[in-house]
């Protein structure tokens, strides 16, 4: 993995600080084009893995890119799936099953009904999975997607609910079909990393918030230290700003002194704020 | 350790048994729903005990609370059997459609001296607690108005078919998304003494509204005004603000931000400015311990939790009392939209008070 991973949540209002601010984004965001071109900015500066949710905007990154092999040669997609406001609404609207059902694929393939409705009916929660899974990565067809991660919000519903297995089901699907490497994106972080060792999946990459001032890091800032001291893991750093609650540099120098990471994940609109957080990483991180 | 069950495993109630289940002490003893189907697949991978009826669970699990999170219908029927079985209960909102059944519960809660609680989780949020904090330090003087509003994606076409879409469930805009900013302003003001130009408008739902507008009435002359749209698609997800007048400044809120302006600044506020103080989630937060969708929803959990360790039953944040006085905002709301306009533009003009003479009028006559 690179050293920096470019983050989406700017370009679909996603801000934890305002939500004045959040609206400004998704006003300048509207037009794809402008998105394609912070991810270029980010690109040419270097940054060429975009570590994005599988939100139906994405699609349209997706066919940019596809279009031009020569120019996007090195860049990468890490999807993280799923884009969980479109399934919290659906079950408002269709329920629980209603809303799996709805989000099953429908190209008519005979096989993915058959392992759809079967695992539906035998309660068998691999071949759902997979089928998810698999509806969710159609977009990247033919673009590189090295690591896929589960997002948050799914991986701490599992979590809490000691749906363990399901990790694991993941973990192997993302392996055998996609020839990637699984990632797991949580705020429950020691938490979920003795779960992932429990069900056997070795040196998984995992991304949590690790920030300067402990935000959102449950299970508390010592425990995530101690993790990042002890464990066996890969460990990518989210939020490292904190919503802007921390200075860039001293947020930066700060994570870069935390031993066991491998990658810190960051979003920005702009080609200096893109160079910026770049050089702060290349002068506190030495390779 | 304490044995809980929880009810209902929609979306509140799945969320619900996820978080307290990751609390170190908590034991989820069962969990209870009318599906077979989701509570099949939770046995099959998590092994928790499982049933499809409620009175059998209470009859044969030991349990010291529970968790009803069901359709709104059928909670006072059901938090009434957890009572008389002598648990704990934290019930989802709202909390009774039928206040009447909803003052008796409430009764029954505080005879047995049991912990009862709603999951207003806005109560939970770290800048509409500061604003409560605020209040109480008389921050903005004497406050004359509030406005309440909650938007957001939840029903954006003619179709669906949950009982979260027919009122007499207690689905709909009005029991789902407005009765957050209601609560809220109970929380700030109290009860209203009247409702008036209530509004519950469908837009694509059959049986329920999907936009809400009233003005609540308090003593001393202050107002209240809501404004709620459940299918408004501008907002990525349900957004709820709070924005406060008085004679000192005010106040605005929403879930990341506590901004305000003061006048001048009260000496029981150290740290504000006058003109404008900011104060952000990451500053308002505090940390819990399993995170799932907002530190609210975990916070208000633990909350109940710690409650119940400490025998302390009556008095908590959205017991039982202070979520009746939501419903009965909401049941004058029907009440009141029922009635319809107060005043129509064909009928006979209101006479309007004659202004006295101003100075210029005396002096110069006309």
């Amino acid at each position: 993995m690179d050293r920096l991973l470019f983050g989406d949540n700017q370009f679909f209002g996603v801000n934890h600080m305002s939500e004045e601010k959040a609206r400004a984004q998704s006003m300048r965001f509207q037009d794809i084009q402008a998105v394609i071109d912070v991810l270029d900015n980010a690109y040419d500066e270097g940054v060429k893995t975009f570590m994005c949710t599988t939100h139906d905007r994405i699609a349209l990154v997706c066919d940019h890119m596809r279009a031009d092999p020569e120019r996007y040669k090195d860049f990468h997609f890490y999807p993280c799936m799923p884009y969980a406001h479109k399934y919290a609404n659906a079950v408002t609207e269709d329920g629980m099953i209603g809303a799996l059902k709805r989000f099953m694929p429908d190209e008519g393939l005979i096989n993915a009904a058959l392992r759809g409705g079967m695992s539906l009916a035998k309660k068998d929660i691999e071949g759902i999975t997979t089928l998810l899974v698999d509806a969710e990565m159609k977009m990247f067809t033919g673009l590189s997607t090295p690591v896929i991660f589960l997002q948050n919000v799914v991986v701490d519903l599992l979590l809490g609910l000691g749906f363990k297995e399901a990790f694991r089901i993941f973990a192997d699907h993302v392996k055998k079909r996609y020839n990637a490497e699984p990632g797991f994106i949580t705020m429950n972080m020691p938490m979920l990393l003795d779960v992932l060792e429990e069900q056997g999946i070795e040196n998984p990459i995992v991304c949590s918030n690790i920030n300067k001032i402990g935000f959102r890091m449950c299970g508390g800032f010592e425990a995530y230290e101690q993790a990042l001291k002890t464990k066996k893991f890969r460990a990518i750093a989210m939020s490292v700003y904190a919503s802007g609650a921390i200075a860039p540099k001293e947020a930066i120098e700060w994570v870069c002194q935390q031993p066991n990471i491998e990658s810190i994940v960051f979003g920005a609109s702009s080609r200096g704020n893109i160079r910026n957080t770049k050089e702060l990483v290349d002068r506190y991180w030495p390779k | 350790m304490i044995r809980l069950a929880v009810v209902g495993l929609g979306k509140m109630g799945l969320s619900h048994h996820a978080m307290i289940n990751a609390h170190p002490g908590v034991d989820v003893a069962a969990v209870c729903d009318t599906t077979g189907y989701v509570l099949d697949v939770l046995n099959k991978y998590t092994g928790v005990k499982t049933y499809t009826d409620f009175e059998a669970m209470l009859r044969e699990v030991e349990l010291d609370a529970i968790i009803i999170a069901t359709p709104s219908s059928m909670h006072a029927q059901m938090v009434k059997a957890a009572l008389d079985k002598g648990l704990h209960v934290f019930c989802e909102k709202p909390f009774c459609l039928d206040t009447a059944e909803g003052e008796e519960v409430t009764r029954i809660a505080a005879e047995k001296g049991l912990v009862s609680q709603v999951g207003y989780h806005y109560r939970f949020v770290g800048a509409f607690q500061e604003v409560k904090r605020l209040l109480d330090a008389g921050a903005i003087g004497e406050v004359t108005h509030v406005l309440a509003e909650a938007y957001g994606p939840v029903v954006l076409k003619p179709k669906g078919g949950t009982w979260r879409t027919q009122r007499a469930h207690g689905g709909g805009c009005l029991y789902d998304y407005a009765a957050h900013p209601l609560n809220l302003v109970n929380w700030y003001l109290g009860m209203p003494t009247s409702v008036g130009g209530s509004v519950l408008n469908s837009i694509f739902s059959q049986e329920t509204d999907d936009e809400v507008f009233g003005t609540l009435y308090y003593e001393g002359g202050q107002s209240a005004q809501i404004s709620v749209n459940w299918s408004d698609e501008s907002y990525r997800k349900m957004s709820t603000k709070i924005t406060i007048w008085g004679t000192n400044g005010r106040i605005y809120a929403d879930r990341q931000e506590c901004q305000v302006y003061l006048r001048e600044v009260p000496e029981s506020l150290p740290g504000f400015q006058k003109g404008w103080t900011v104060r952000y989630t990451t500053d308002l937060t505090e940390p819990v311990w399993f995170y799932l969708r907002g530190e609210e929803y975990s916070a208000q959990l633990d909350y109940f939790v710690r409650c119940i360790e400490a025998g302390k039953g009556g008095e908590n944040v959205n017991s039982f009392a202070s979520a009746t006085e939501t419903d009965k905002v909401i049941s004058m709301m029907i009440a009141d939209a029922e009635q319809g306009a107060s005043f129509a533009s064909g009928a006979a003009q209101p006479v309007v008070a004659k202004q006295k003479k101003g100075l210029m009028t005396s002096l110069f006559g006309r």
